[in-house]
């Protein structure tokens, strides 16, 4: 049954001869509604991703940034959230999709690895069998393949002895190791969309390092697009071809990597960069040296906020910046950001 | 919504949910914690029902009336009368008292002694150990089993049913406080209060007790509740309040015989008792909801 | 700055030179019980065997991943848990050994700051009566309306606006908390402040408030720190001196410079290779430890490290290499400092 409505959201797509990007999100909203007010999680943003790249989505908390990737595979609780605008993969509107139609997406076509390992595993089945599920439910295997192809996958994601750990749980691994099992889960139906969500945060830094040179090695061996939300601009740094940063539910520019780092346009992007302390910094300069701040706080989302979003806290800011909430424009070549006063056109350098 | 703009979407103030609408505060209380308004006005109902009894046209509710048994509710008597002729309306009324002096009266001894105990298991690890089995011991035992065991040993009155309930509740009042100061022990602010030189009392007073208060309130009204369920089970099966008093139990208890002819001496005493205790544990809800902070921090 | 953590003779009544926190050989090996009725069936060797000192107006970081046993260290000193043995010397007296009624007063030297600043503030309690616990309890205000001053100056200084304190910790940002925080431990007046990840829980703009508030503190007052973290860059930008603790032992300790230039360890070389940098232009050759750290229930024999180091012969996994001076004020352990080479072909290289 599954499978019947796995071929068809594939081959659809597919027949209908899609050419644009993998997935291109316009004007998403994702509105909660409390007891207090509507809380504009997401606001309005827009952004693509083509076959095989690396887009990092970056923020701070409440950014909305989590909320978006949870929105592209509508693991959002509706009500009390409502997404709106539209989330094309491979040219479907996947907002228009059934739940049933969905769940035949979620884990094969566009699969996701959170934040905490040991929660997003379940603590009573071998991780054999975690990986299993999905290659049975989507690909129709019986037991044995599966169990197969988790011990490849297991292999494939460098976790030593996998005939062995295969028939482990989850809490006889150690965090790295769960991470890795996430990793072989999400990849095990060969997903062209992998979404992760803040993947090394809970890991120690050398765990880290490993986790990231996995994730690169894979990505350049299977050609999955990835969609990273962190709030780690050094993690960003290593993996994305592209980034979108948010604040307050919104998009406030976009750009290649290197183009970001380089030349940041919209103040909060200058303002977050020059807040990252940045290792050997006391190399260059002798005596200690001062982070730059950004002063106040984020706004209230629960307030429809009129303006810029970050006008409060700017300090480039003037009278329209506090009445009329500027557009994404294209300040260069591929470089966009949501400002009344970024320079329009790339000076030379 | 705007179907093609891709990048260049300014983020106009679009709502996706329709405008709110501004309310009072009463309105907005209600809105926000149903349960705690509706189990609040239940329970305020049955307390003035208990206080005014005798100005909402009742009668003596013991007067014997041996012409008028076993009569059906009519505009005389609204819930009939029982097999010595009393008016079961006014039992049912005067019942109230009885049922709410009871859950009151042990939620809050229960809760005071099991906060005592509960703070001493959990600051003293010598007694902490020989403490705990003890209520471990007290719980292994039904508590209604216990309370008729204690009633045996004494006569029945109110107050009796009181101190007998009341020791068959504290064991879990005691564990749930120790379980809390023992995790409130561990919270940095805790630490940083002992790093900052308060003395022990001090740290109890001030950080240990005010955030014990709330989970014990919760817990004392489910107290209350199950206190009432108790007393009526003991008046039912005659090991509690004296019969000359009007208490649901009682009534139940003597309109048990007559069952299929009179059922009315059951059903309303049964209504009462069980609204008051929807009441008490709606509110008892309630409260946990709004002051549970993971819940209550959630957008 | 600071003289050699491990300098045993102390100098002729130095009062000067005396440090303002010493810890010698210091324990913490947690009993494990496996029920209600049976004896300890093991240990979690926690902390096994530090030793550093932090003069006055210093930086101390304590770095390592987690579980090697840094926040340990920095609640054994406050002496929130007791110590196994060792010795912690405040301005050359022994506290590790004080019984309660003897070490309270002399708490108002030494305060801490945590990390999660939402369970490190009582939320029954004002802002206002937060603050003023440490400074009644060593009454250090003559009456309520010293105390109200005081409490208002200790919001200045953690840039706060005064009306701060007539409110509930709810009522504030995770960045505001964490002055909060900061100004109950300024109130008693404490020269050592333990910082116990205080900016790890924190986003990155509002961090940087935090650590340029610190260290302008630090100036301003003429504190010693005790930063525990396990953020590179961070300490950084905030330290003097950096201590870096791998299973419960100290492995490297250096000047800043030193340190972050020229790491003599091969922990701290993997630690620091392992940072990701926010620049997609760097280029660097990255050492990728294998393995995870082992338990501190059973640390490997030998030296610690052994199991995961890219350079480990026999001679690391029989002997417990010793933590000595290799250069002015830098301490390392490793046996490749014996061999008289700094940087060896690697007997096992990293895969």
């Amino acid at each position: 049954m599954t499978e019947t409505v796995l071929n068809k959201t594939q081959t659809a797509a597919s027949k209908a001869g899609h050419t644009g990007p993998l997935l291109q999100v316009e004007d998403l909203r994702t509105h909660f509604r409390t007891i207090d007010g509507t809380v504009r999680a997401v606001d309005g943003v827009s952004f693509h991703i083509a076959g095989g790249e690396t887009l990092a989505v970056v923020g701070e908390s409440g950014c909305g940034k989590s909320v978006t990737s949870m929105s592209i595979l509508r693991l959002i609780q509706e009500p009390p959230g409502k997404i709106t605008g539209r989330i094309l993969f491979q040219g479907t509107n996947l907002l228009d999709l059934s739940e049933k139609e969905m769940r035949a997406i979620r884990g094969n076509a566009i699969s996701m690895i959170f934040q905490e390992p040991m929660t997003s595993l379940n603590p009573v089945l071998t991780v054999g069998r975690q990986i299993g599920e999905t290659l049975r439910l989507h690909q129709g295997m019986d037991e044995k393949q599966a169990e197969a192809r988790a011990v490849e996958m297991l292999d494939l994601v460098h976790i030593p002895e996998a005939k062995r750990r295969v028939r482990e749980y989850p809490h006889q691994l150690s965090g790295g190791m769960r991470q890795r099992v996430m990793i072989a889960m999400a990849l095990a139906c060969n997903p062209q969309l992998l979404i992760a969500d803040e993947p090394t945060t809970a890991l120690d830094v050398t765990i880290q390092a490993q986790i990231l040179d996995l994730m690169r090695e894979l990505k350049s061996r299977l050609g999955s697009a990835i969609l990273l939300v962190t709030h780690d601009l050094g993690v960003v740094a290593e993996m994305a071809e592209r980034i979108v940063v948010m604040y307050a539910g919104r998009k406030v520019e976009e750009a290649t990597a290197r183009d970001l780092f380089a030349r940041p346009r919209h103040p909060y992007t200058q303002g977050l960069l020059g807040a990252v302390p940045r290792l050997g910094s006391s190399l260059e300069a002798k005596g200690r040296s001062r982070l730059s701040e950004i002063p106040g706080i984020v706004p209230n989302l629960k307030k429809p906020i009129i303006g810029c979003a970050f006008a409060g806290r700017c300090p480039a800011v003037t009278d329209i910046c506090r009445s009329v909430a500027p557009a994404v424009e294209t300040k260069a070549p591929g470089h966009f950001a949501a400002c009344h006063h970024a320079p329009r056109e790339a000076v030379a350098a | 919504m705007s179907p093609d703009t891709a990048v260049a979407a300014a983020p106009a103030a679009v709502d996706v949910f329709p405008a709110e609408v501004q309310r009072g505060r009463v309105r907005t209380f209600i809105r926000r914690h149903p349960t705690i308004a509706l189990g609040g006005f239940l329970l305020i109902l049955m307390v003035v029902l208990a206080v005014f009894a005798p100005f909402l046209g009742t009668s003596d509710p013991q007067a014997l009336a041996p012409a008028r048994r076993v009569r059906p509710p009519s505009d005389v008597h609204w819930f009939g009368t029982d097999m010595l002729g009393r008016d079961v309306y006014s039992r049912v009324i005067y019942g109230a008292r009885v049922s709410l002096i009871v859950g009151l009266s042990v939620a809050i001894l229960a809760s005071a002694a099991g906060l005592f105990i509960g703070l001493v298991s959990g600051f003293i690890r010598v007694v902490d150990g020989v403490i705990m089995r003890i209520m471990d011991g007290l719980m292994s035992i039904p508590s209604i089993l216990l309370a008729i065991a204690l009633m045996a040993l004494t006569r029945g009155s109110v107050q009796n049913v009181i101190i007998a309930i009341t020791v068959a509740e504290i064991p879990r009042v005691s564990r749930l406080v120790r379980g809390v100061v023992l995790s409130l022990r561990e919270q940095p602010y805790v630490e940083a209060a002992i790093a900052a030189g308060t003395t022990t009392p001090r740290i109890i007073w001030r950080h240990i007790l005010p955030n014990t208060l709330a989970p014990l309130t919760v817990q004392a009204t489910y107290i209350a509740a199950s206190a009432m369920i108790t007393e009526a089970i003991l008046s039912f099966i005659g090991a509690g309040t004296p019969p000359i008093i009007p208490s649901w139990g009682n009534v139940m208890a003597e309109g048990r015989a007559l069952w299929q002819v009179a059922p009315y001496i059951v059903f309303f005493p049964a209504v009462f008792l069980s609204i008051t205790v929807l009441a008490v544990n709606l509110l008892g809800d309630g409260l946990r909801d709004a002051l549970d902070p993971r819940l209550a921090k959630r957008i | 700055m600071s003289t050699a953590p491990m300098q045993t003779q102390a100098p002729p009544s130095g009062a000067a030179r005396r440090p303002l926190l010493e810890v010698n050989d210091l324990k913490k090996h947690f009993p494990i019980r496996s029920g209600f009725l049976s004896g300890v069936t093991g240990y979690v060797y926690a902390v096994d065997g530090v030793s550093f000192s932090i003069d006055k107006g210093e930086t101390l970081s304590l770095v390592g991943e987690s579980g090697c046993g840094k926040s340990t260290v920095g609640r054994t000193v406050l002496r929130l848990i007791e110590p196994t043995s060792g010795q912690v010397l405040l301005d050359g007296k022994r506290i590790d050994d004080l019984p309660a009624s003897e070490l309270r007063p002399l708490r108002r030297r030494m305060q801490v700051v945590f990390q999660d600043p939402f369970s490190s503030l009582n939320p029954r309690l004002k802002v206002k009566d937060i603050l003023a616990e440490p400074i009644t309890n060593f009454g250090l205000a003559s009456s309520a309306r010293d105390v109200e001053e005081r409490v208002a100056e200790l919001l200045d200084k953690v840039r706060l606006p005064r009306d701060a304190m007539k409110r509930f910790p709810h009522e504030f940002s995770g960045g505001q908390r964490q002055r909060i925080g900061i100004a109950r431990a300024l109130a008693p007046g404490a020269d050592l402040i333990i910082c116990d990840e205080a900016v790890s829980a924190l986003d990155v703009s509002v961090k940087a408030q935090i650590v340029n508030l610190l260290s302008d503190l630090q100036d301003e007052l003429g504190l010693s720190l005790l930063f525990i973290s396990h953020d590179l860059a961070i300490v950084e930008h905030i330290t003097h001196r950096v201590a870096v603790m791998y299973l419960g032992k100290i492995v490297e300790v250096a000047e800043k410079s030193a340190l972050f230039a020229a790491p003599k360890h091969p922990y701290t070389e993997a630690l620091l290779s392992a940072v990701p940098l926010p620049d997609p232009t760097a280029k660097r050759d990255r050492i990728i430890l294998t393995g995870d750290v082992p338990s501190p229930i059973k640390p490997p024999p030998g030296c610690r490290f052994h199991t995961r180091c890219p350079h480990a012969f026999d001679r690391c996994r029989q002997e417990e290499p010793a933590l000595k001076a290799i250069g002015p004020g830098h301490l390392s352990a490793c046996h490749l400092h014996d061999a008289g080479v700094m940087r060896p072909t690697p007997v096992t290289q990293a895969a």
